[in-house]
């Protein structure tokens, strides 16, 4: 997000802050699909992704007085989402979010073994990419698409910035895993 | 020469790997930015990591992508939400703060210019026009108790200030023709001897500026007074 971007959403939370609908219009159209993905990565549930969207720019409604600027609209957009997304896994008992529960969910497209069949190494990523557990996708996903700094996912997350670091580094390593138990070797680890 | 990257299954990760993936996405800041690009230059492992970095990051962004956007349910939702929210509470000052914006923001800006500028000049008047004031009323440093000869003197005789006289008596005027004098004209020595000049005040306090003459006419005539005039 350019400087300028990150300017114009400060003006239009100020704006919000007012009452003023057509700001909140605007900020809705710039984030709403990024925050949508975000947090349809994290609860896999388009149902529920899309309530939580509702839930989530409403809270900015209510709260942008209180925004005090010490991080981008973007990343608070974020870290609102996934607050909002852990409420909503916590009140579904079926969807616990550690590494082996995340791995058992059961994945309607073809497995990474079926997508190796197909020899096509990009969409055996994104397969994989989609088995990682939810505390890896969403560290992946912060730095990868929605391109946080340590210190914004550290914000985001709630966790020191070496754990930040430390924690790609093994959900890259998990990844790696994967592809290689589907028969695709990178050269790395 | 020593590679930067490591065997995750022997040891921990070095500080450059860690940063790799932040430095595909271009988040790093330059310092930082400026050493990994060093390392990537010198370690061909670290380099073919990397490449590896830059595969993942792809296919985040396709995975991501391909996720869609939500239905347009979702922003309604939003809306009746927020339509249905009481209405917002403001401070005052914050009220007062924003029409004071908006009456700014609705004016053009030449009106705003010209306006500035009359409200400038205004100021300028006004300034001008109080300055005027307190120069003219100013007090003087000091006032004389002296009597003003450009002003005429002016007395309501037939006010509470009695009549007076300056009297001089002849030198031989005893003092029991003295009084009898003052009994007859029913008058009183309030100052004297000056110049020996005795103030004299009457009672009557009702005479007419005649009376008051033919009054000092009389008191002229008498044996013991050698001159009488009027005085305030």
């Amino acid at each position: 997000m350019s400087a300028t971007q990150a300017a114009s959403d400060d003006t239009l939370i100020a704006r919000i802050a007012r009452g003023d609908r057509l700001a909140m219009q605007v900020l809705y159209g710039r984030h709403h699909v990024r925050v949508f993905r975000f947090g349809l990565r994290l609860v896999r549930d388009e149902q529920v992704a899309e309530d939580l969207i509702s839930e989530v720019f409403l809270d900015v409604w209510r709260q942008a007085g209180k925004f005090e600027g010490r991080s981008a609209v973007s990343t608070w957009l974020l870290a609102i989402t996934r607050f909002k997304a852990l409420s909503a896994l916590r009140r579904r008992k079926d969807a616990e979010l550690d590494d082996e529960a995340a791995s058992a969910i059961e994945d309607t497209s073809d497995d990474p073994e079926v997508a190796v069949q197909k020899k096509d190494t990009s969409d055996a990523l994104r397969k994989c990419l989609g088995h990682l557990s939810a505390e890896h996708r969403e560290i992946v996903d912060l730095v990868y698409y929605h391109e946080k700094s340590v210190e914004e996912v550290a914000g985001i997350i709630g966790i020191p910035e070496n754990t930040v670091k430390t924690r790609l580094f093994y959900a890259r390593k998990k990844l790696a895993e994967l592809l290689k138990a589907a028969g695709i070797e990178r050269g790395w680890p | 020469m020593m590679a930067a990257s490591r065997k995750i299954v022997e040891q921990e990760p070095s500080e450059i790997e860690l940063l790799l993936p932040w430095h595909a996405a271009g988040t790093l800041n330059a310092r930082d930015a400026r050493k990994v690009e060093e390392a990537l230059a010198r370690d061909s492992e670290l380099a073919r990591q990397y490449a590896v970095i830059r595969e993942e990051y792809a296919g985040t962004i396709d995975l991501n992508e391909s996720l869609g956007a939500p239905s347009a349910r979702a922003m309604q939702k939003l809306f009746a939400a927020i339509d249905a929210e009481p209405a917002r509470e403001q401070g005052a000052s914050l009220k007062f703060a924003a029409r004071f914006a908006n009456f700014f923001a609705s004016i053009s800006p030449r009106t705003l210019a010209w306006s500035a500028s009359l409200a400038a000049l205004v100021v300028v008047l006004q300034a001008a026009i109080i300055t005027g004031v307190l120069m003219n009323n100013r007090p003087a440093s000091y006032q004389t108790a002296s009597l003003s000869m450009n002003e005429p003197i002016t007395r309501d005789l037939a006010a509470a200030a009695p009549p007076r006289a300056l009297v001089r008596f002849v030198p031989d005027a005893r003092v029991g023709d003295i009084t009898a004098l003052l009994d007859k004209y029913q008058a009183s020595i309030v100052d004297g001897a000056k110049g020996g000049m005795f103030r004299l005040q009457f009672a009557n306090t009702s005479m007419s500026k005649d009376e008051f003459s033919s009054l000092l006419g009389r008191l002229q005539n008498e044996k013991i007074v050698s001159l009488a005039v009027a005085t305030p």
